[in-house]
């Protein structure tokens, strides 16, 4: 079927589209339920997610390329190594007043992105760092087979990717919704409502919050990796401030304190970017590109001014009011 | 967050330690003279080890950056102490008004003075046309911090990527002799350093000037330290907020243009000065002009001067440093009073 502009739905019936949409859908999931908890649940407003990605991603990759660890390894310290410099950031500014706060967080941000700019020797700067890979590979080769086992022949080459996104992202889906529920999670809520009523009853505010950025820095460490096994190569340009951004029209698009609008905002968040791709605007790639953000920047101006709360959100939970 | 009242964390009895030892009372007491002092020693460190001329040099560029981040920075502060909102689309709005005088200077291909005052005129309308539309509308609601900031960062997507969309990625550049230099005093300045330099500081000084003798510049102040009183002290706050946006637009352009003369023009580089314009308001204290015009002068030296010691390369990474220095040691600037934190 063809529409003026030469608008085709051939797209959406594609499998290959849709896997790729998933899987950077499924990595949002991930990255974005670290915002859920610090904006939705604690009240912390962590600007640099994608940071914590960026370390996260580069560790495990110098971690493979340059000192020959085995890659099953690298994953777990990389998750620690991001822990540890959300907390090194964290300590100093969780003290400070929320913008404050976002300004510190985008600023340790930039400093990851531009040292993995200019550590040519370490990170490859823009050259890029390959060959982390090769057990992912082999993973998805066995995921591969597996499922050709099960009777689908020839199927999808990122499919394996696909699954392991979605299978980590229910499970931190499913985690987060649990802890939340807990007596942890709702000290995290008294704190975002009333810092001091929390103090007072005895509990450790700081210490909650930087629990929460640690948490935001693993999961953003664990987008990082599948990012960089997406790309197959780690290049400064995938952790630009704007991926932060995205995040957050993501967490608004689904709804502040509400976990399974993280999945709900970036399924329709991606589905939105990757389709215009297929629009066939008589306009050039870089214009179509610039179509791309125009439509996110457009995104958070009219959820903000209109629905704050987002799509699944709760308007009593949306407490960030000054 | 009130935290620094209560001793909540484990970091702390070191800092009340460290806060205790008569350098860091006596530097707490007197932040701009302590300020000063190290930045003429660290000049002085500087001279010995690469002789005055390049110092001075260097400084010389220090300052041409240093009046963009300046200029900059005084807008953004303002509108951050009047309107408390925390403006992530300023940077963006640098790059609208280069690219407003590059439409003028270039495309159009009037001279460079009436390409500057467009680009200036542009930004503070556009500055004027958002506050009716969306910042007025959105106070009126009560709107929170966080909805305000996601919503400027919302604004500086839509305002980078359209310039993007027009103009495309490609490095542009105003019709400006690049390869001209003067001499003074042994120093070799180009003819657009020396532009960027000289409007800049003639600028820099007319809103200083501005800012202290005024009526307008008074209010701003005051409105800026404490918006309800001087609302009930009978100051026309509406008609305020509209001159604050016209002059953070109008200089936000001006600095738009000056920086893209000293760098180049391309849809991203508002934003990328956004950090390092809000050190500088960091530096001199949120909602202080006068703070933040000494933010941003003292920033472009540190930055240019680190090139002496460090890679260039490393530059960029110099403001962020600073940024995270300054809320490390003192959140509330050199000028800032510490109860805002």
């Amino acid at each position: 079927m063809t529409l003026p502009l030469g608008v085709t739905f051939d797209a959406f019936t594609d499998f290959g589209f849709w896997t790729s949409v998933g899987i950077l859908a499924g990595t949002y999931v991930l990255f974005t339920l670290g915002l859920q908890l610090n904006v939705g649940y604690t009240g912390i407003v962590n600007f640099g997610q994608a940071g914590f990605m960026a370390i996260g991603a580069y560790a495990m990759g110098v971690l493979v390329v340059k000192a020959h660890w085995s890659f099953w390894l690298a994953l777990p310290t990389a998750v620690f190594i991001a822990i540890g410099f959300g907390l090194l950031v964290g300590l100093p500014s969780l003290r400070l007043r929320a913008d404050y706060f976002a300004i510190a967080t985008i600023a340790a941000a930039e400093i990851v992105r531009i040292t993995a700019l200019n550590l040519r020797d370490v990170t490859g700067g823009n050259q890029g760092l390959f060959g982390f890979d090769e057990s992912w590979n082999s993973l998805s080769d066995q995921i591969t087979s597996w499922l050709e086992s099960l009777g689908w022949s020839d199927p999808e080459q990122l499919f394996p990717l696909f699954i392991v996104v979605w299978v980590m992202a229910l499970i931190a889906t499913v985690l987060l919704h649990f802890a939340t529920k807990s007596p942890w999670g709702r000290v995290l809520r008294a704190v975002r409502e009333d810092e001091d009523a929390a103090r007072a009853l005895g509990k450790n505010t700081l210490a909650y919050k930087l629990q929460s950025l640690a948490i935001a820095a693993t999961l953003g460490a664990l987008a990082g990796f599948f990012v960089a096994i997406n790309l197959n190569f780690l290049t400064p340009e995938a952790f630009l401030p704007a991926f932060t951004f995205i995040g957050f029209a993501v967490l608004v698009l689904g709804g502040l304190a509400s976990y399974w609008g993280v999945a709900a905002g970036a399924i329709i968040m991606w589905t939105i970017l990757e389709g215009t791709r297929f629009i066939d605007l008589p306009i050039s790639a870089e214009r179509e590109a610039a179509v791309r953000f125009m439509i996110v920047g457009l995104v958070l101006i009219l959820l903000m001014a209109f629905r704050p709360q987002g799509i699944f959100g709760k308007k009593e939970e949306m407490v960030l009011g000054d | 967050m009130e935290a620094r009242s209560v001793p909540s964390a484990a970091h702390l009895p070191l800092r009340e330690r460290l806060r205790e030892t008569a350098p860091v009372r006596l530097a707490s007491r007197y932040p701009q003279r302590t300020a000063a002092a190290v930045i003429v020693v660290g000049v002085l460190i500087l001279v010995a080890r690469h002789g005055l001329h390049d110092v001075a040099q260097t400084a010389l560029n220090g300052l041409t950056l240093g009046s963009v981040y300046a200029l900059g920075a005084v807008g953004l502060t303002l509108v951050y102490g009047i309107l408390k909102l925390t403006n992530f689309a300023h940077g963006d709005f640098l790059t609208f008004g280069a690219y407003m005088a590059f439409l003028v200077n270039v495309t159009w291909g009037g001279p460079l003075v009436l390409g500057i005052a467009f680009g200036m005129l542009a930004t503070a309308l556009m500055a004027v046309f958002l506050e009716k539309i969306m910042w007025g509308p959105m106070r009126a609601r009560r709107a929170g911090l966080l909805q305000l900031l996601l919503m400027s960062i919302g604004l500086a997507f839509l305002l980078r990527y359209t310039i993007q969309f027009i103009w495309g990625t490609q490095v542009r550049a105003l019709d400006v002799n690049v390869t001209d230099t003067a001499q003074f005093l042994g120093l070799r300045i180009g003819r657009t350093d020396l532009i960027v330099i000289v409007i800049g500081f003639v600028t820099l000084m007319a809103v200083g000037l501005m800012l202290k003798y005024t009526l307008l510049g008074k209010r701003m102040r005051a409105l800026s330290d404490n918006f309800d009183l001087a609302e009930t002290a009978g100051i026309d706050t509406s008609q305020i907020v509209l001159f604050t946006w016209i002059f953070a637009g109008a200089l936000a352009g001006l600095a738009g243009v000056l920086a893209s003369e000293v760098t180049n023009l391309r849809p991203e580089f508002g934003f990328a000065l956004l950090l390092p314009i809000f050190a500088a308001v960091i530096l001199g204290g949120i909602g202080d002009a006068f703070g933040a015009l000494a933010g941003g002068i003292v920033l472009g030296l540190v930055t240019e001067l680190s090139t002496l010691e460090i890679e260039p390369r490393w530059k960029v990474a110099v403001g962020f440093a600073v940024l995270i220095i300054v809320l490390f040691v003192r959140p509330q600037g050199i000028f800032g009073k510490a109860t805002a934190i």
